[in-house]
C-alpha cells in the first residue's frame, strides 16, 4: 500500500471518528436507534474515492474504535451489525451504477437500522420489530441528508 | 463542469426514497393493526426475564437491583430513574399496547408490554 493510501485512509477513520463524537453530542430523540449516521460520509467519500475494500476497512475500523473509546459492551455488536449490512448494501448497489451517491446512503442509513433491529431481536426477543417502520423512515431522511452532503465532498474534492 | 447526478440517476434515487418511505408506512400500520391493549408488563434482564407485574398493578419497581426504576399507573408503565449515561430508556417514555417496549441497552434491560392476565405462579426466581 501506498504511503499516501494509508495517510488518505487514517484521515477518513480519523475524520469518521470526530463525525462519531460530534453526533453523540447531538440530543438523542427518544427512540432508540434514530441518529442521523454522520460518519457515514467517510465510509461514502471513500467508497467514491478510494475504493469499496478502503471503504469497509475505514468503517469497521471506525466502529470497533469509536466502540472502544466511548461505547459500552453492547454497542459494539449494534453497530457492527449496522455497519456490515450498510457496507454490503452501499457496495453492491454503487457497483450497479444506476443510482447516485444519495440513494446508497439512503441504503446505507436504512440497512444499518436494520442491522440493528435483527442485533436487538437476537438480544431482546421480536418485540423490537414495532421499532421497524420509524427506523425506516429515520434512516431515510438521515441518508437524505448525509447523501446529499456526500455528493458535495466526492463533487468537490480531488485526491489526485 | 459535469452535473453530480445524470437526470436518469435522480430519478431511481426518488424511486427508491419514496419506496422506503411507503415500506415504512405499510409496515406501520401492519403492526398497528395487530395492536391491542396489554396486560402485564414483563422485566428482562439479559433476556432473561426477572419479574412481572399487571398493568392494573400500580406503584414503583427498582428493577435490576435498582439500576432503573419502573413505575406503573393509571395502566401504563414506563422508567421514571436509570443510572445509565444516555437515559434513553426514561425518554422512551410511556408504554401499553402489547409488543411495546423500553429498551435500556447500557444495563441490557428490556421492559416490555405483553397481553394477558399477570399470573402469580409466572414469576420467576432468580
Amino acid at each position: 500500500m501506498k504511503t499516501k493510501k494509508v495517510a488518505l485512509m487514517a484521515m477518513c477513520v480519523a475524520l469518521a471518528m470526530i463525525l462519531s463524537y460530534v453526533e453523540s453530542l447531538l440530543p438523542s430523540p427518544g427512540v432508540p436507534g434514530v441518529k442521523l449516521g454522520l460518519a457515514n460520509l467517510m465510509v461514502i467519500f471513500a467508497l467514491y474515492k478510494l475504493g469499496w475494500g478502503e471503504a469497509a476497512g475505514i468503517s469497521l475500523l471506525r466502529v470497533f474504535l469509536v466502540s472502544l473509546l466511548f461505547g459500552h459492551a453492547a454497542s459494539l455488536m449494534y453497530s457492527a451489525a449496522g455497519a456490515v449490512l450498510s457496507l454490503a448494501g452501499m457496495i453492491l448497489l454503487k457497483k450497479t451504477d444506476k443510482l447516485s451517491c444519495v440513494a446508497v446512503s439512503v441504503i446505507g442509513g436504512v440497512l444499518h437500522n436494520i442491522g440493528q433491529i435483527l442485533t436487538a431481536w437476537l438480544l431482546m426477543g421480536p418485540n423490537v420489530v414495532y421499532y421497524l417502520p420509524v427506523l425506516i423512515l429515520s434512516g431515510t431522511a438521515a441518508g437524505v441528508a448525509v447523501g446529499a452532503v456526500a455528493a458535495l465532498l466526492v463533487r468537490r474534492i480531488d485526491l489526485k | 463542469m459535469k452535473r453530480l447526478f445524470a437526470d436518469k440517476k435522480r430519478r431511481a434515487d426518488l424511486i427508491v426514497i419514496a419506496s422506503l418511505l411507503l415500506l415504512a408506512l405499510i409496515l406501520w400500520l401492519v403492526l398497528g393493526a395487530f395492536r391491542t391493549e396489554g396486560g402485564v408488563v414483563v422485566v428482562c434482564v439479559d433476556g432473561v426475564e426477572t419479574e412481572r407485574h399487571a398493568l392494573t398493578e400500580e406503584g414503583v419497581y427498582p428493577l435490576n437491583g435498582g439500576s432503573n426504576i419502573l413505575v406503573i399507573s393509571e395502566g401504563q408503565a414506563w422508567l421514571s430513574e436509570a443510572n445509565c449515561p444516555d437515559l434513553l430508556c426514561v425518554k422512551q417514555g410511556k408504554i401499553h399496547y402489547t409488543g411495546q417496549s423500553i429498551i435500556c441497552l447500557p444495563n441490557r434491560l428490556s421492559v416490555t408490554v405483553e397481553g394477558g392476565e399477570a399470573n402469580a405462579v409466572d414469576v420467576v426466581a432468580g
